[in-house]
């Protein structure tokens, strides 16, 4: 695929963009106790794009919550297989994409992979061990079935990097908004508002902050720069604390918020 | 041997390759990180200065060069010639040093005030903690917690030279773990702290920098044979855990005719079980179900409980320059005993999976010279064996 045919996700999320609306990314860890359901109830509350996480066993770039999230949802037997047929029947009528660590891609082999998600309606993934270097092979079989790889750009990165993982970005640039792993935090940390800027200059591609966005203040603060934000372990802790109700309600505070701007 | 041969445990392709082993599968945060690490260290080991720096406090410091010890009642009972590199009379006890005292003046040229360290048995970690306190630099180690309670007294050496040790509690509770949360420091403190890697795996540079700091295990070891016996030995073996005392010591002898030996524990066999898979950076062999979950490593010793394995491993196996087979804990406990009553030396658990493979196969290198790496002492192991033998 060419730079200029854009995905199905991405053409979605910028004619949102286009038209004034942020765009909430709510996370929920699949096969943990109650995700379907919570990832109905954030459909049903304004969510744009909801992220799956696949559990993993060593999910380095994971806090404490997502951490333990996925640790329940191994020990309850969840598997990529048991996840993608639950989202087969999720039925909800908003775009869907997973959050994977690359070894659960390598094991099932590039192909096969994408052909799974495309199978289950996925609409693309985020890898996080799978930096722009290694990238080749799965983008290019992502490329070839219309999936969107949404590459993450790090505070770290020199600038002459940034344009390079945007190029290679599909759907949005998931914009790290903090050094360090996934959590919740007191504040919203300098980077993100910063790396954010710094994309939003040389990139067309929607530009949405993750890692570190903790509450609704957090969630306006970033969206006055990004145009939308990830709520993970908010969310995640929320599920594990009250259900799936505590996440639709959560959902429709941080969209109210950010929409009132 | 041919040239491409001689061309083996040279330098990694660009993209820190070992033939399709290695790579770099870092969070984008860390790849600058691992990018400068990797300009720092070529810079560095092409000066003369910095080799000067290393030769001196390898030799002033940790002792180096460590003698080779042929051990006379063992070999006449088992029918070979067996030789021991004797890593284990470094200072802090095992081959650890030579990679730590690399990196941490490595860490110091580059300006870093903060080491993190992963550590299995203990050995790295009180490496590490040792040259940050030589250096002046602060030390976080990381450990499993079921690592922290049966090495306590490594756990208490390490307090001791001035690192704080974090018992690591999530997933299986020890190496794989304590380097997943190293790895999550290094995310969020990375432009201050060097991650001190503790074996020959993780992100390119990792696998080829560690492996070219345990590079002088062998280069002496050849010098020492030569000079002793007049000739290269016929087997040269080490443990493989991660790997890094089996890839110091064979990087001596890969572009000799010696039979590389590398043994993994039976619960931990990450290239005789393993098929390929990227976890901590790298592409390896590694223990796995069907679905790439990462599954946990069981091993009497804390050291070689790792379900991955360097990607050079991987590589040397892959093309049959190198053989891992594996031993039981059984015949481990058996080997560790016999070497302490034969030779009155006691050798760490890990070294102990040497010699047990050693001690089996003696039957099919009779009159053969064996050099096996005795990486480590066995102190920190007598708690653990009080107890397994009453």
């Amino acid at each position: 695929m060419s730079a200029s045919v854009l995905t199905p996700l991405e053409a979605t999320l910028r004619a949102k963009r286009d038209a004034g609306r942020k765009i909430l990314v709510p996370y929920v860890t699949g096969g943990l106790q109650g995700w379907a359901d919570a990832i109905r109830a954030a459909a049903a509350n304004g969510a744009d794009v909801i992220e799956i996480g696949l559990p993993f066993s060593d999910p380095v770039m994971d806090g404490p919550i997502i951490q333990e999230a996925s640790q329940r949802a191994l020990d309850d037997g969840a598997t990529p297989v048991s996840i993608f047929e639950g989202v087969r029947t999720l039925d909800v009528d908003v775009p869907l994409v997973v959050m994977c660590y690359y070894n659960t891609v390598h094991h099932a082999g590039h192909e096969r992979f994408a052909s799974q998600l495309v199978q289950a309606g996925i609409a693309g993934a985020i890898i996080p061990d799978l930096p722009l270097e290694e990238s080749g092979p799965w983008c290019a079989a992502a490329d070839g079935v219309g999936l969107s790889t949404i590459m993450l750009a790090a505070p770290t990165a020199p600038d002459e990097r940034l344009p390079r993982v945007c190029a290679r970005a599909r759907g949005f640039v998931y914009s790290v908004g903090l050094l360090g792993v996934t959590g919740e935090r007191t504040e919203l940390a300098a980077t993100a508002s910063q790396l954010a800027s710094r994309l939003k200059k040389i990139t067309d591609v929607p530009v949405i902050i993750g890692v570190g966005v903790s509450n609704s203040a957090q969630a306006v603060e970033a969206c006055k720069v990004a145009d939308g934000i990830v709520q993970g372990a908010s969310v995640v802790r929320r599920l594990m604390e009250g259900g799936a109700d505590a996440v639709g309600a959560y959902v429709a505070e941080v969209r109210a918020a950010i929409d009132a701007g | 041997m041919s040239i491409s041969e001689k061309s083996i445990m040279s330098e990694p392709s660009e993209a820190g390759r070992f033939g399709e082993f290695g790579g770099r599968f870092v969070p984008e945060t860390l790849v600058p990180a691992c990018q400068e690490l990797e300009a720092s260290f070529r810079e560095a080991w092409a000066d003369p200065v910095f080799r000067a720096e290393l030769d001196q406090v390898l030799r002033e410091y940790a002792g180096r060069p460590s003698m080779i010890t042929e051990c006379y009642q063992l070999g006449a009972k088992l029918g070979i010639r067996l030789v021991l590199k004797r890593e284990d009379l470094n200072h802090t006890g095992s081959h650890k040093i030579n990679n730590v005292l690399g990196q941490v003046l490595l860490a110091k040229r580059m300006g870093k005030k903060r080491i993190v360290a992963e550590t299995g048995a203990g050995q790295h970690g009180v490496a590490s903690a040792t040259a940050a306190a030589l250096m002046g630099m602060s030390c976080k180690v990381y450990m499993g917690a079921v690592d922290v309670e049966r090495q306590a007294l490594n756990v208490f050496r390490m307090k001791l030279l001035g690192a704080e040790v974090e018992a690591v509690h999530s997933g299986s509770r020890t190496l794989k773990d304590a380097v997943n949360e190293a790895m999550r420091d290094w995310v969020a403190s990375v432009e201050s702290t060097h991650y001190c890697l503790g074996s020959v795996m993780g992100p390119h540079p990792y696998p080829w920098m560690v492996r070219e700091f345990h590079r002088v295990i062998g280069s002496e070891a050849r010098e020492q044979c030569l000079e002793r016996y007049g000739n290269d030995p016929d087997f040269v073996v080490a443990c493989v855990g991660g790997g890094s005392n089996a890839l110091g010591i064979f990087s001596g002898f890969v572009d000799t005719d010696a039979r590389l030996i590398g043994v993994e524990p039976a619960g931990g066999a990450a290239v005789g079980r393993g098929q390929p898979g990227v976890v901590h950076g790298m592409k390896s062999y590694l223990m796995q179900d069907e679905y790439g979950q990462v599954q946990e490593a069981h091993s009497i010793s804390a050291g070689l409980d790792y379900p991955g394995v360097g990607p050079e491993h991987s590589y040397l196996a892959s093309i049959g320059r190198a053989e891992y087979p594996t031993v039981t804990d059984a015949e481990v406990i058996e080997a560790f005993q016999l070497m302490a009553k034969v030779e009155g030396i006691i050798p760490a658990l890990e070294c102990a999976h040497a010699l047990a493979w050693i001690t089996r196969e003696a039957p099919k290198m009779q009159g053969k010279t064996v050099l096996m790496n005795l990486s480590g002492r066995g102190d920190k192991d007598v708690g653990q064996m009080m107890e397994i033998l009453g």
